[in-house]
């Protein structure tokens, strides 16, 4: 049950979407983009969310695309996670999705609500930091492409009231090897202890984390570190010197028992992606 | 586009068009139980946790608590009293699978939709879809059971000629 009333609305295109937000704005409404809705009804409920007017952004086709076009494969961001999973068109983002939460709230959280979302895991967007995917972002000046590392830092840095349409990624990077791996505390659904994404790609390992900091990251010095020569306990160690810091200390883990975890998944993840000669 | 503080509406839950007044913040869970008086989806946890709330919306298992009434609009709303008689909900029986029985309407109603979607759903299928119910009595044993039980069926009479 929400504290708070507010109007909803469906439009059923991009410009319709954002002129609609602009004119809400305008009017104080602290208007929100709905697309699962998961969040802002949790968070809504307990008064860490605010708004008198939602924007359900489900009736816009292109929020709704999946598929291959024109070489790239796209990611509409109001699909469902488990539409992605059950579409497997790009199984690293398959497998990330299937880690999110349960089934059934992956039947309603979706990938722009998750990318966008205010719970800081985000795990959805490590498959677009380690593919160099693209972003469709619409606002009043039109509809822009981005590439996705010069958006995202912590957050996706997207202009007031712009409104995330879809996610490009290039079609040579949905059958590179790689691996997903969610560590939780216990039990097989939940926060993560550490989340980690990899693909080998053509110049090496790349590497994406979530739960370690209260963001989701890439970083390409720790790639860097990763992809030198020498034996694999020494390249993850080096590369953790450049781990973003604080490393999270909460109840799901401690700092000092997320870097263990962090070190020995990262360890099988790198032994196993190494050995991969597809 | 609509903006409405509160609308008349028409719901079609369990094959029949409901007549109803809502709030666009209204979770689908509030109307069922209190303007419909449809009371077998259950508050539980009320933040898509436990899964106590399950219903189908066409025929995919969905979290009321999490979902507005107003984006159920046009779609077709099954809730555990729009079960009559399905095999899942006498397996429930046969196996024993409830103890409180506070989740089971949920339960019943994301394994019904299982069921229908992946009929012969193997053991690693039914513990990721099982996951997201919550049974405080822990009696995930018999469920499971009461689930293999259907899968067994339908993989029976499949080899049927």
């Amino acid at each position: 049950m929400l504290s708070f009333d507010f109007d909803y609305y469906q439009p059923k295109s991009i410009e319709e979407a954002v002129q609609l937000y602009h004119a809400l704005d305008r009017e104080e409404k602290h208007p929100l983009y709905y697309s699962g809705g998961t969040e802002i009804i949790t968070l809504g409920r307990l008064d860490l969310v605010y708004t008198n007017a939602v924007i359900d952004i489900k009736a816009i086709p292109e929020c709704e695309v999946l598929g291959t076009q024109e070489g790239y494969f796209v990611t509409g961001s109001g699909l469902t996670l488990t539409a992605i999973e059950e579409n497997n068109g790009f199984p690293l983002l398959s497998k990330a999705a299937s880690g999110v939460a349960d089934h059934t709230a992956r039947n309603k959280i979706t990938v722009g609500g998750n990318i966008c979302g205010q719970i800081f895991y985000r795990e959805a967007v490590l498959p677009f930091l380690l593919t160099d995917s693209k972003i469709v972002a619409a606002g009043m000046n039109g509809v822009r492409t981005e590439h996705i590392m010069s958006l995202f830092n912590k957050t996706l840095r997207l202009k007031k009231g712009e409104l995330l349409v879809q996610l490009q990624t290039e079609k040579r990077y949905l059958n590179v090897p790689y691996r997903c791996v969610k560590k939780r505390p216990q039990w097989d659904t939940g926060y993560p202890l550490v989340t980690i994404a990899a693909i080998k790609a053509e110049e090496g390992i790349r590497v994406a984390f979530s739960g370690v900091s209260p963001f989701p990251f890439r970083s390409r010095e720790m790639e860097k570190a990763l992809n030198e020569n020498g034996r694999i306990k020494e390249r993850i160690l080096a590369s953790l010197q450049h781990l973003p810091k604080p490393v999270l200390d909460d109840v799901e883990g401690s700092s000092e028992y997320r870097l263990f975890v962090l070190k020995n998944t990262l360890f099988d993840i790198l032994r196993e992606l190494e050995e991969d000669h597809r | 586009m609509t903006a409405e503080r509160s609308l008349s509406a028409v719901l079609n839950v369990n094959d029949e068009e409901r007549a109803v007044h809502l709030k666009p913040t209204d979770t689908l869970l509030f109307v069922l139980r209190e303007k419909l008086g449809l009371s077998g989806a259950k508050p539980g946890c009320l933040n898509g946790d436990c899964g106590a709330c399950t219903v189908n919306i066409d025929g995919l298992a969905m979290k009321s608590c999490l979902m507005l009434a107003v984006e159920s609009l046009n779609k077709k709303i099954t809730t555990i009293e729009g079960l009559k008689g399905t095999p899942i909900q006498q397996a429930f029986v046969e196996h024993f699978a409830f103890q409180c029985g506070y989740c089971t309407p949920g339960f019943i109603m994301n394994c019904h939709a299982m069921l229908n979607t992946v009929p012969d759903a193997n053991d690693d299928t039914i513990a990721e879809w099982l996951n997201s119910n919550i049974c405080r009595c822990t009696g995930y044993q018999e469920i499971e059971g009461a689930v293999r039980s259907i899968v067994k069926k339908n993989q029976m009479n499949r080899k049927r000629p």
